[in-house]
C-alpha cells in the first residue's frame, strides 16, 4: 500500500454518507458509492463498507459533536432499497494485509465506540432504522447504536454469518456487544452466529437482538415519531449553533507531517517517529464564550485534532516505524490555563465536548500497537492532558537537573485536577488509577501535588515517570533503549504492551479491543481462514474454504 | 369439506408414504387450515363455487399423469408427487460429482438449501395472488379455465414445497411454510420475495405474457433446481416441470391468439400500417407495437429475476452439488467449472463489455443466456404469424441491457437496441417502449369478461384444439352464479 490513507474529510467530499438536519433530529444515510472503494479491486456492493466508508463516518460523528450540537438524536439508515448494510467487504478483506486488516478493525471500533460513547458523554443518541438485510459489520453498525428498530416484512434480518460463512469471527465488537450490551442470551447467541441468514421480526425482538419490531407498513413513520419522542425526552440540554471544524493545517514530506501544534518526524533508519507537541503560544480565552468565538482555533481544539490525525497517519501509513517517542515543548502553565478555562465551566456545550474529544483522543494513544515512549526534556510542557501521555505511554524519561549547554526551562510535570477525573481511559479508570493499581493511596499523594512544577526527582519519587536521568546517563540511556526496543519482535512487543497497559477492570470497551485482539487476530493469521483455501480467500469464488480441523 | 377430520391419504394424493409418516402428517395437518384459508380469502366467491374442468395429477406415470374432470377449486386434490426415485443416481456437478446423491439434508447445506426452497416456493402464491382478480374479466370459459389450471397447479407446486421444508428441515422448516401464507403479493408489510411477484397482474395480456415470460424463469430455475444432489428436491421438481409446461403453453398461445386477432381484424378493415394504433384500437383489438411494449416490460422483468450476473451464491450452490446448469447432463464439461471461464457481459468506461469471469461465478449468467434463447423461441412463432397475415412488422425481443433493474445493467440507460444512452434521453423516450398508463387503459378497456361456451371476447382469437380435445362450444367452467 504506496497510497497514503488520508483521515481527513468533510461533507463536501463523502461518497457514502448523507445527513439530512430535521431540527433536533438527524437523518444519517448509508449510501455507499460501488465504485469508491479506497482501493483498486473490490467494488463496494450492497452497502458494504471499507476504511474509507468509516473514516467518512467517522467524521460525521465527530462534526455531530462540534457542529451540530442541536441534534439529540441520529438515525442512522440505509438510503438503499432492500440492503441495510452487507457489512466489512469481503474482498477488500480477502486482498488485504494482515497489518491492514488489523488496522481496520481497530479503525472501526474507534469509531463504533466513539458513536456509542455520544450518549454518554454528550447525550446525543445514535439510534438505528434497520429496513433489508443487516449482515455482520452492519449488525455492528446497529449494535453500537443505543436502540434498534427492524422492520417486519418477513424478509429483513438481522446476522452475524462471519463464522458459517467467512470462517472468521465479527470484528467490530459484534460477539461483545450481543452478550454484554443486549444482553442475549448465550445459547441464543450461539444459534444466532450460527446461522448465516441470521434472524427476523419477533423472534429478533424476543431474543433482544433488536429493540423494537414494526410492521413494514408503519415503520418509517414509528421511526420517525420514536426520534423526535426521543429527542424531546432527551437530557442533553438546547444549543443553537456548533462551531465549524476547519481543514486542519497539515504538511506531508518525505520524513515529517507538520501540524500547527504537533510535528512528526519520521526516522525510517531508526524504525521509530517523533511526535512533538507544542504547547500553546497565545494566552487562554477569556472565557468560554471567547474560545467558542475563535471556533476551532483555540489551541485545545486543534491540538487535539492534531494529535488524532498524527496517530492515525502512523498508524495506517507508516507500519514499520515501531516506536513512537512523545515529546513537549512549551509553557506548562499556559497548557494549564487552557485547560483549567473548561474544567472551570463544565456545563458549557463546547468544554464538554473539547474535553470528551480529549479523552477519546488519549484512548487512541492508548490503543495504538506501538512502542511508546515520552522524553520529558528540558523546556517541555507534560502538564494537564499532556501530561496523560506519559501514563498513557509504557515507559517515561526526564532530565534531571541542569543539563550542560541547556538553556531551556528546567524539565518540569504539572498536574491539573484534569488527571484525577477528566480523561479515563477504556477501563473507566484514570490514567493515574490504572498506574498505581496496587498502591491507590500514590494516587492521593498525587492528587496532594495539583498545580506544583514538579521536577524530575519528585517526579520519580511520585511515580509519574519511569526514569529521571541527569546529564551524564541521558544519552546513552534513552538511546539504548530505543535500540533495544527497535530490536525486540514486534510481534512480542504488541502482546506484551497490551497486556501491560490494561490492567484494573474489565469493561465492554476492553473486553471488545481485548477479544478482537486474542481472537480475531488469531484467526486472521490461520491458514482456515486467510490460507490459499482457506474461507475468506475462497469467499466469492463458489468453492468452499477447506478446515484443518484440528482443534487448537 | 370437512375441515378438522381431513383424511389426507384420501385427500392428498401422494407417492410418498404420507399415511405412514406420522410427523410430516401431522405438520401437513397443522398448515393445511392456513392453506385452504388462504385459498378461500383470494379467489372470489362464485369462483370458488364453480365447477371448473381442470386435471389433477394423481400419479407420476408419464403415461396417466393426470385426470381431468369438473371440480370445485377449493376441493381440488393437491397432491404431493415425486418423479420416481432414479436408481444409483449421483450428484451431477459439483465438488460431490459423483457421489450418492442424498436423500437427507446434509447438515452443512441445509440453510442453504432452506433458502432456495423457500424462495422458489414464495414465488409460487405470489403469482396466483397476483392473478386473483383475472377470472372477473375472463375473456372466455375456455381462458378462464386455463387461468385456474395454473392457478391451483401454482397452489400444488406450494405444496410441494411446503411438503420439503415440513418433512426436512424441522422446525425452522415448519415456520417459513407458515410464513409463505403469510407474505402476500404487492402488500407493504410483508411482500413477496422477489420483486416481479410483487407486481399487478392487471389484464389478460399482462397474464399471458407472465405465463410466458415469469414463469419460464420459474421453468429454469426449476430445471436447474432438477439437476440437485438432494434427491428429494430433484424429484419434486422433475414432476413439477410435467405441470409447468401447460403454463408456457397458455402464455405462447395467449399472446399469439390477441396477436392473431388483431391480425385478422387489421385484413378485415383493410388495414396495413401495423402503427396506425388509433384505428387498429377502434377494432377492439390491440395494437402489435403496444403488445411490443408489454413484451418489453415482461421480458426485462423476468431477466431481474435470474440475479447478478456474477454471483457467489449461486457459486456456492453449483459447486455444492444444490443448485445445477440447464441440461446439466448434457453439457459436455467436467461439471466441477473450477478452471472453466464464461463470459459475462460488464460496463466499463460507458461501453458495453463482455468480460471472461470463472465459470462458477457465473451460474446465474449462463442460466440466463440459457433463458434468452428458450425465450425467443415462442416469439419466432409469433413473427410467424404476422409474415403470414402479410402485415409489415416484426417483433424484437429488447437489449438484455434495456430496463434493468438487478445487475450491471442496473447503473445505466439502455435503449431497446443496447445503446447506452443518458438517463433524461432514456426517460424521455421510456413512452416509445414501455407500455404507458394509456396504454393500460386501453387494455383495461378491452377486458370484458365473456361468458358464453365457445365465444370469445373481440381482442382474442379461439384456440386451434381444446383443452383435452374438447370441441369449442365446451363449458369449461359451470359458473355459479349466486
Amino acid at each position: 500500500m504506496t497510497k497514503i490513507i488520508n483521515f481527513q474529510t468533510d461533507p463536501s467530499q463523502y461518497k457514502h454518507w448523507k445527513v439530512e438536519y430535521d431540527g433536533a433530529v438527524a437523518n444519517l444515510f448509508m449510501d455507499v458509492d460501488e465504485d469508491g472503494g479506497l482501493f483498486d479491486g473490490y467494488q463496494l456492493k450492497l452497502n458494504s463498507y471499507d476504511l474509507g466508508v468509516d473514516i467518512e463516518l467517522a467524521d460525521v460523528v465527530q462534526r455531530m459533536r462540534f457542529e451540530h450540537p442541536e441534534v439529540k438524536v441520529v438515525v442512522m439508515q440505509s438510503a438503499k432499497d432492500k440492503v441495510f448494510c452487507a457489512g466489512a467487504n469481503i474482498r477488500m478483506l480477502g486482498g488485504a494485509a494482515h497489518s491492514h486488516k488489523v488496522n481496520f478493525c481497530k479503525f472501526t471500533n474507534e469509531t463504533r465506540n466513539t458513536y456509542e460513547a455520544a450518549l454518554a458523554d454528550s447525550a446525543q443518541n445514535y439510534i438505528c432504522a434497520v429496513k433489508g438485510a443487516c449482515a455482520g459489520g452492519g449488525y455492528e453498525l446497529a449494535l453500537a447504536c443505543n436502540h434498534i428498530m427492524l422492520t417486519d416484512d418477513s424478509a429483513s434480518s438481522v446476522s452475524l454469518p462471519e463464522v458459517p460463512l467467512l470462517a472468521v469471527l465479527p470484528g467490530t465488537g459484534g460477539l461483545t456487544r450481543v452478550t454484554d450490551k443486549r444482553k442475549v442470551r448465550r445459547d441464543l447467541a450461539d444459534v444466532f452466529c450460527s446461522v448465516e441468514e441470521g434472524v427476523k421480526g419477533k423472534r429478533a425482538l424476543t431474543w433482544r437482538l433488536v429493540d423494537e419490531v414494526i410492521p413494514n407498513s408503519k415503520f418509517d413513520e414509528a421511526v420517525v415519531a420514536r426520534a423526535h419522542e426521543m429527542a424531546e425526552n432527551s437530557a442533553k440540554a438546547d444549543v443553537a449553533k456548533g462551531i465549524n471544524l476547519t481543514p486542519l493545517t497539515r504538511e506531508i514530506s518525505e520524513d515529517a507531517v507538520i501540524y500547527s501544534t504537533v510535528e512528526v518526524t519520521l526516522d525510517r533508519a531508526g524504525r521509530r517517529s517523533t511526535i512533538l507537541i507544542k504547547g500553546p503560544t497565545d494566552a487562554a480565552p477569556a472565557d468560554m464564550a471567547a474560545f467558542e468565538a475563535m471556533g476551532d482555533q483555540s489551541w485545545m481544539l486543534r491540538c487535539a485534532r492534531e494529535l488524532d490525525d498524527a496517530i492515525l497517519h502512523l498508524r495506517l501509513n507508516e507500519m514499520e516505524l515501531g516506536l513512537m517517542e512523545f515529546q513537549t515543548q512549551g509553557d506548562p502553565e499556559s497548557v494549564i490555563a487552557h485547560e483549567a478555562l473548561m474544567l472551570n465551566d463544565p456545563d458549557h456545550w463546547l468544554s464538554n465536548e473539547v474535553l470528551k474529544y480529549w479523552k477519546r483522543v488519549l484512548k487512541r494513544v492508548d490503543m495504538t500497537s506501538r512502542s511508546l515512549v515520552a522524553t520529558v526534556e528540558h523546556g517541555s510542557c507534560f502538564a494537564g492532558p499532556l501530561a496523560e501521555l506519559l501514563w498513557s505511554v509504557d515507559r517515561s524519561y526526564m532530565m534531571l537537573e541542569e543539563f550542560d549547554g541547556d538553556n531551556r526551562p528546567m524539565a518540569s510535570l504539572t498536574l491539573s485536577a484534569g488527571n484525577f477525573d477528566t480523561y479515563p481511559m477504556g477501563n473507566d479508570l484514570t490514567r493515574l488509577q490504572t498506574r498505581f493499581l496496587g498502591t491507590p493511596e500514590d494516587v492521593d499523594t498525587a492528587q496532594m501535588r495539583i498545580g506544583e512544577a514538579l521536577e524530575a526527582g519528585d517526579a520519580e519519587e511520585l511515580g509519574l515517570v519511569t526514569y529521571a536521568y541527569d546529564d551524564i546517563d541521558w544519552e546513552d540511556e534513552v538511546r539504548l533503549f530505543m535500540e533495544e526496543r527497535a530490536s525486540f519482535s514486534p510481534d512480542a512487543m504488541t502482546g506484551m504492551e497490551a497486556n501491560l497497559r490494561f490492567a484494573g477492570p474489565e469493561t465492554m470497551e476492553t473486553r471488545i479491543f481485548g477479544r478482537l485482539t486474542a481472537w480475531q487476530n488469531w484467526i486472521f493469521q490461520r491458514p482456515n481462514a486467510v490460507g490459499e483455501e482457506g474461507a475468506l480467500q475462497r469467499y466469492g469464488t463458489g468453492v468452499r474454504g477447506k478446515y484443518n480441523m484440528e482443534r487448537v | 369439506m370437512d375441515l378438522i377430520n381431513v383424511s389426507y391419504d384420501s385427500q392428498i394424493p401422494n407417492n410418498v408414504g404420507l399415511s405412514s409418516d406420522k410427523k410430516v402428517l401431522k405438520a401437513l395437518e397443522k398448515w393445511h387450515p392456513g392453506y385452504i384459508n388462504w385459498w378461500n380469502d383470494l379467489i372470489p366467491q362464485n369462483f370458488q363455487d364453480s365447477m371448473v374442468y381442470l386435471r389433477t395429477a394423481v400419479s407420476v406415470d408419464p403415461k396417466g399423469w393426470a385426470k381431468f374432470d369438473y371440480v370445485k377449486m377449493p376441493d381440488y386434490r393437491w397432491g404431493i408427487l415425486l418423479a420416481p426415485a432414479v436408481e444409483g443416481r449421483t450428484i451431477p456437478m459439483g465438488e460431490h460429482l459423483g457421489e450418492p446423491a442424498w436423500q437427507e439434508v446434509p447438515g452443512e447445506y441445509r440453510n442453504m438449501l432452506k433458502r432456495l426452497i423457500v424462495i422458489q416456493g414464495d414465488t409460487e402464491p405470489g403469482s396466483v395472488e397476483q392473478q386473483r382478480f383475472l377470472g372477473l374479466t375472463a375473456p372466455s370459459l375456455y381462458d378462464m379455465r386455463n387461468l385456474f389450471q395454473v392457478n391451483v397447479e401454482e397452489g400444488r407446486h406450494l405444496w410441494a414445497m411446503v411438503y420439503l421444508l415440513q418433512k426436512y428441515f424441522g422446525k425452522d422448516g415448519r415456520e417459513e411454510a407458515d410464513d409463505m401464507l403469510v407474505r402476500s403479493s404487492g402488500s407493504d408489510d410483508s411482500p413477496r420475495m422477489l420483486g416481479a411477484f410483487n407486481e399487478e397482474t392487471p389484464d389478460w395480456l399482462s397474464f399471458f405474457m407472465f405465463t410466458y415470460f415469469t414463469d419460464r424463469d420459474g421453468k429454469m430455475q426449476l430445471e436447474s433446481l432438477a439437476q440437485s444432489g438432494f434427491d428429494p428436491l430433484s424429484r419434486t421438481v422433475r414432476f413439477m416441470l410435467t405441470e409447468e409446461a401447460h403454463h408456457m403453453f397458455v402464455g405462447e398461445t395467449g399472446v399469439g391468439r390477441t396477436i392473431q386477432a388483431t391480425l385478422d381484424a387489421m385484413n378485415k378493415a383493410g388495414i396495413t400500417d401495423p402503427y396506425d394504433i388509433a384505428k387498429i384500437r377502434d377494432l377492439g383489438v390491440i395494437d402489435l407495437p403496444t403488445i411490443q411494449k408489454k413484451l418489453n416490460l415482461h421480458y426485462t422483468l423476468s431477466l431481474d429475476l435470474f440475479g447478478q450476473e456474477v454471483s457467489t451464491n449461486a457459486a456456492n450452490a453449483f459447486n455444492y452439488g444444490i443448485k445445477g446448469r440447464y441440461m446439466e447432463q448434457r453439457i459436455d464439461d467436467d461439471h466441477k467449472l473450477q478452471n472453466d471461464t464464461y463470459p459475462v457481459t460488464s460496463i466499463k468506461d460507458g461501453k458495453i463489455l463482455t468480460e471472461d469471469v470463472p465459470a462458477l461465478t457465473a451460474i446465474n449468467m449462463r442460466l440466463r443466456d440459457d433463458y434468452v434463447r428458450d425465450a425467443s423461441g415462442g416469439v419466432g412463432r409469433w413473427n410467424k404469424l404476422i409474415a403470414k397475415s402479410g402485415v409489415q412488422f416484426e417483433f424484437k425481443m429488447p437489449h438484455e441491457g434495456f430496463h434493468r433493474q438487478i445487475g450491471v445493467f442496473s447503473s445505466v440507460a439502455v435503449d431497446p437496441d443496447g445503446a447506452i444512452v443518458s438517463a433524461e434521453e432514456w426517460a424521455k423516450r421510456q413512452d416509445e417502449w414501455l407500455p404507458t398508463k394509456e396504454d393500460g387503459a386501453f387494455i383495461q378497456s378491452l377486458m370484458k369478461p365473456c361468458y358464453e361456451p365457445g365465444k370469445y371476447a373481440t381482442w382474442i382469437a379461439p384456440p386451434k384444439v381444446g383443452i383435452d380435445n374438447k370441441p369449442g362450444d365446451f363449458e369449461y367452467v359451470k359458473l355459479h352464479m349466486a
